[in-house]
């Protein structure tokens, strides 16, 4: 799960990092994915990503069946709160999150990938006039921060990296890392849309 | 005080088990939960009633056997205390009060709240010793010299007293916190490296052959456990178990 995760922690910054060039050019962001859909190396890893989504997924359903199972008979009174409600949900954020990926591969990736979009920056400016996909957008990056605020510092747990020292630093990116994901592609969604209406 | 109490009974581990209503009167705010048990266990015996069965041995927060789920929450309401350490003041007169075992597949009902935690006896023997020669010449443990950090974290490691609370806590009902504090007390420790990749290896191996959940870092456990052994724990092991895994033969 957690170098599964990591994997996809670096992926995200790299998708941000071509993203937010739209806010402040179209030229720029064309350039970006253009290079992006023409670079061998970015191309190959597509599948590595790939596998790396679908590793994290079905890892992550077959540890909660196992972790449901090993409850058997259910608490009747069970006062939360000894656990922070980001790290009791990751598998119903998950699955949320799911289902926005596959609704944005059939928006973009999809159209991209068939050869049926000639200018990118106009096909997400077309979707996100759409104050609705605006909406469902913004819901999945707080969920997706909601998720990365506890996926982050629990990847480094998992592989053993704790330290008195180095803890307190690690937990201070994920926290940074979280708000930049969720606020940055917030912004793109809500300049975009603005930027439809005038 | 005056209180209300719901507790689980359950007559054998197959039995399906149910919450049974009692009143208690004249309960004092100075008495030990486990005294208003008592109390209570008295007075369903002059009734020549069933009494409720739960753990209980030293009565000061040492050995580990006393266990139950109250208000939701293992050894009860208070932090870093077993239930043989809870007091009454700690409730309001008036309270109703639930009681259940520690739920999880591998603490199988014995019968009411207590359950089987030999599951934990199974994973010491897979690797929570350490193999010494007791032949009359065993070397001074004193005379190897030990960083005071070092000390001080295996000590603390080994205040796990095994009572399962950090299980009854975890929603994946996983053992990883009692695993990870067994391994660190022998981890820390030069006494402990001889055997330190099988003991990592074995004891996980037997931690899940028994069924219980995989660690997700929640940190319930680590707020839930009386001796508040530390999840920095977890990542020792983990580090021990992968360290282990990569190194040792086929």
């Amino acid at each position: 799960m957690s170098l599964s995760g990591l994997f996809l922690i670096s992926f995200l910054l790299v998708h941000l990092g071509v993203n937010i060039t739209m806010i402040w050019s179209k030229d720029l962001f064309n350039a970006a994915s253009h290079f992006m859909e023409t670079n061998w190396i970015i191309q190959s890893m597509q599948w590595i990503l790939a596998i790396g989504f679908i590793v994290h997924i079905v890892y992550g359903i077959i540890l909660t069946i196992q972790n449901r199972r090993a409850r058997g008979v259910q608490y009747a009174v069970k006062k939360g709160g000894s656990a922070p409600l980001s790290s009791r949900t990751m598998i119903h954020s998950g699955i949320l999150i799911l289902l926005f990926i596959l609704l944005h591969l059939r928006d973009f990736l999809v159209p991209m990938k068939l050869g049926l979009v000639d200018d990118n920056y106009e096909l997400v400016a077309a979707k996100f006039s759409n104050p609705v996909f605006v909406i469902i957008y913004i819901v999945a990056f707080i969920l997706l921060g909601l998720h990365l605020s506890h996926g982050f510092q629990s990847a480094f747990q998992s592989s053993g990296a704790a330290h008195s020292k180095y803890t307190p630093i690690i937990k201070g990116l994920g926290k940074a890392y979280f708000l930049l994901m969720s606020l940055g592609f917030t912004a793109i969604a809500v300049v975009m849309y603005f930027r439809s209406l005038t | 005080m005056k209180l209300t109490l719901k507790i689980w009974r359950q007559k054998d581990e197959h039995s399906k088990g149910k919450f049974e209503s009692y009143q208690l009167d004249e309960v004092s705010p100075n008495s030990s939960f486990l005294e208003m048990l008592d109390q209570l266990n008295e007075r369903l015996i002059n009734d020549k009633k069933e009494p409720v069965v739960f753990d209980h041995d030293c009565r000061e927060g040492i050995c580990g056997t006393c266990s139950l789920y109250i208000n939701g929450q293992p050894h009860g309401p208070d932090r870093g205390v077993t239930t043989c350490q809870l007091h009454m003041r700690r409730f309001k007169d008036g309270d109703t009060i639930h009681i259940e075992p520690w739920r999880a597949k591998s603490f199988p009902v014995i019968k009411d709240l207590m359950v089987d935690r030999s599951a934990f006896d199974r994973i010491m023997s897979a690797g929570g010793f350490i193999s010494v020669n007791t032949s009359g010449n065993t070397q001074d443990a004193n005379n190897i010299p030990i960083n005071k950090e070092d000390a001080d974290k295996a000590f603390d490691a080994a205040a796990c007293i095994g009572c399962g609370a950090c299980v009854a806590a975890c929603k994946n009902a996983s053992a990883m916190l009692f695993v990870s504090a067994k391994v660190s007390q022998f981890a820390l420790l030069p006494q402990g490296q001889p055997e330190s990749k099988q003991r990592a290896l074995n004891m996980v191996r037997q931690h899940d052959k028994e069924g219980f959940g995989n660690c997700s870092n929640t940190g319930a456990c680590e707020a839930e456990c009386p001796k508040e052994i530390s999840l920095e724990n977890i990542a020792r092991l983990n580090r021990e178990y992968i360290g282990a895994s990569l190194t040792t033969d086929a």
